[in-house]
């Protein structure tokens, strides 16, 4: 994996890298990439992927309002609210 | 009062249940042993010294009863303790109070236990030795030098050096089970969806799965009793009943049948891993069991399937650490920058890594080579398994290719990795699984036997490995010197 790979990536993944860490992980992810490649050995054909291992479907609650966190305990932690919004910088010019 | 450190946790609940010492003393007894223990072990991020007192005098005072009365617990610092620090043992949860309690400690107080402080992991749980901690360095009790494993490190540090009578993990790969093998304990992780995940902080959601450290078999059963069932705050718990799991324990295992890969035995470079392994089961064979070849052939591609399919969970579950509803915020003219310079200087080289992977393996042009790919090879590693338990009930084998290895020794993250082999295939099929203690090699360090179920089969493996424990009892029953 090249360095501009490892650039885009980090892009889509909304992480500064610094050059340093950038050219680590472009030699550390060819490694790991490299072993995954082994995948590619392995029949697959006809086969379906697994995304849940168990065959149990999920119980979803009934869509009813319950009780909830009140809007000053869910903006306790922010690290910057007002009037319990949470504060952000400008979105547009 | 000292011998009553290296009780198990059903004795010391039935020492308070009887009367014959208090919640109050046990729990002063493991937080001033804790005193002396942490300064070389570093188990713990935070101990809650008042809060525990405080718990311990409500049992007492016969507030709270139930199966853990008075018993000490820990919990990994993933999972949410009410009122206290979250930190996942990372620099990106700074500040952060958890505002309710976890499903499993709301159902472990329920019970009675004693909460009395959090544990170190792998930032995120991401890890094999928990040397990934941005908060501290954890020791295993049984050498210092070396790393306990990881990436719930902490916890089973805790109740190796008797710190605590149980603890929490988190188990996605081999989290709970690997550690547990490094500092000679239980380590239980149940079937996939068996305990709520509620409340603990998502790393890999299709694997991801909650469980106990113990220093017996029957502590393991009793914790899973508490903590099992169905939960509406995690729609992959299932209406399934929960056996009473410690009633269920049997001391014999006539007309079970033990699968062994042979491979993974005679193969293996760690002469006294397999020759520990290899007699334990032995005595499953004197125990009654009968045991059959099984074979496993695509576990081979299980770290490689495990480093995409979690990777890319991960990637996805950690887009909510961006510095705008909790954490460190870095700031920055605009919003992107925020985002990005928070996450960049918040999160772990580790963390990062695997963000990196898991965005690469979901991103356009390289989906179905990656993730696509890993999926359909997941079914055939669980296929393995299904054809694997039509010939036998329990799958043995060991649960680490070594015992704890030094800090600072694996400094390249694909040999990180590879420590976990033998866990990652369990945690892709949803089996439950567990390490037992079952040896200790030339130099003292303990050996851990890798023991796997079909899916909810918990109640079927805990007794098996319960029968185990017993005739292994005279081998195994050590405390390691710092202790």
């Amino acid at each position: 994996m090249d360095e501009q790979t490892v650039r885009h990536v980090a892009k889509l993944a909304r992480l500064k890298l610094s050059d340093a860490e950038i050219a680590r992980f472009a030699g550390e992810m060819s490694a790991i990439t490299g072993y995954i490649a082994q995948l590619a050995k392995a029949d697959v054909a006809h086969v379906e992927a697994t995304v849940h291992p168990v065959a149990d479907r999920n119980l979803w609650r009934a869509d009813e309002v319950q009780p909830s966190f009140k809007r000053e305990e869910a903006a306790a932690n922010a690290p910057e609210s007002e009037q319990s919004f949470f504060k952000v910088p400008p979105v547009i010019e | 009062m000292e011998e009553l450190l290296n009780i198990d946790a059903t004795e010391a609940a039935r020492l308070v249940r009887e009367r014959e010492t208090t919640a109050e003393a046990l729990t002063a007894l493991v937080l001033e042993h804790a005193g002396k223990t942490e300064p070389r072990v570093g188990a713990y991020l935070r101990l809650d010294v008042d809060g525990a007192l405080e718990q311990a005098r409500a049992v007492d005072a016969g507030k709270v009863s139930g199966p853990l009365a008075g018993v000490p617990v820990a919990i990994k610092d993933n999972i949410h303790v009410k009122g206290q620090p979250t930190t996942c043992a990372s620099r990106i949860l700074q500040g952060f109070t958890a505002p309710y309690d976890a499903t499993v400690v709301q159902r472990l107080r329920q019970a009675g236990a004693v909460i009395v402080g959090k544990t170190n992991l792998d930032e995120f749980a991401m890890g094999s030795s928990c040397e990934n901690s941005a908060l501290q360095q954890t020791h295993n009790p049984w050498d210092v030098s070396r790393v306990p494993g990881g990436s719930s490190g902490g916890s089973a540090a805790c109740v190796a050096a008797r710190s605590a009578f149980i603890s929490l993990g988190s188990d996605t790969g081999g989290s709970i089970r690997l550690p547990a093998s490094f500092c000679g304990l239980v380590g239980y992780k149940p079937s996939y969806g068996r305990v709520s995940r509620y409340g603990v902080v998502a790393f890999a959601s299709s694997l991801d799965q909650i469980g106990p450290f113990t220093r017996t078999v029957r502590d393991a059963a009793l914790s899973l009793k508490v903590m099992a069932g169905r939960d509406p705050m995690d729609s992959t718990t299932p209406e399934r009943e929960v056996p009473d799991y410690p009633a269920l324990l049997k001391d014999h295992l006539k007309g079970k049948r033990v699968g062994v890969v042979r491979s993974y035995l005679d193969e293996m470079p760690n002469r006294e891993v397999a020759g520990a392994v290899q007699r334990a089961i032995d005595h499953m064979q004197a125990l009654g069991a009968s045991i059959v070849d099984v074979e496993l052939p695509h576990a081979e591609y299980g770290i490689a399937v495990y480093y995409v399919v979690a990777s890319a969970e991960a990637s996805s579950n950690l887009s909510r650490f961006d510095g705008v509803r909790y954490g460190l915020r870095k700031p920055a003219d605009n919003l992107l920058g925020m985002y990005e310079q928070s996450r960049g200087e918040g999160f772990g080289s580790e963390v990062k890594r695997r963000i990196m992977l898991g965005t690469y393996a979901l991103s356009a042009g390289h989906y179905e080579e990656f993730y696509g790919r890993a999926g359909k090879v997941r079914t055939l590693i669980k296929r393995d398994f299904d054809s694997a338990f039509e010939k036998c009930d329990l799958i043995a084998g060991p649960c680490a290719p070594f015992p704890a290895f030094k800090a600072g020794e694996k400094s390249d993250p694909l040999s990180m990795y590879l420590c976990d082999v033998f866990t990652i295939p369990a945690s892709l099929a949803g089996l439950c699984a567990l390490s037992l203690p079952v040896g200790f090699d030339a130099a003292g360090l303990p050996i851990g036997m890798h023991l796997q179920a079909a899916a909810y089969d918990d109640a079927g493996l805990l007794s098996a490995a319960h029968a185990l424990e017993g005739v292994l009892k005279p081998e195994v029953d050590r405390v390691p010197a710092i202790a």
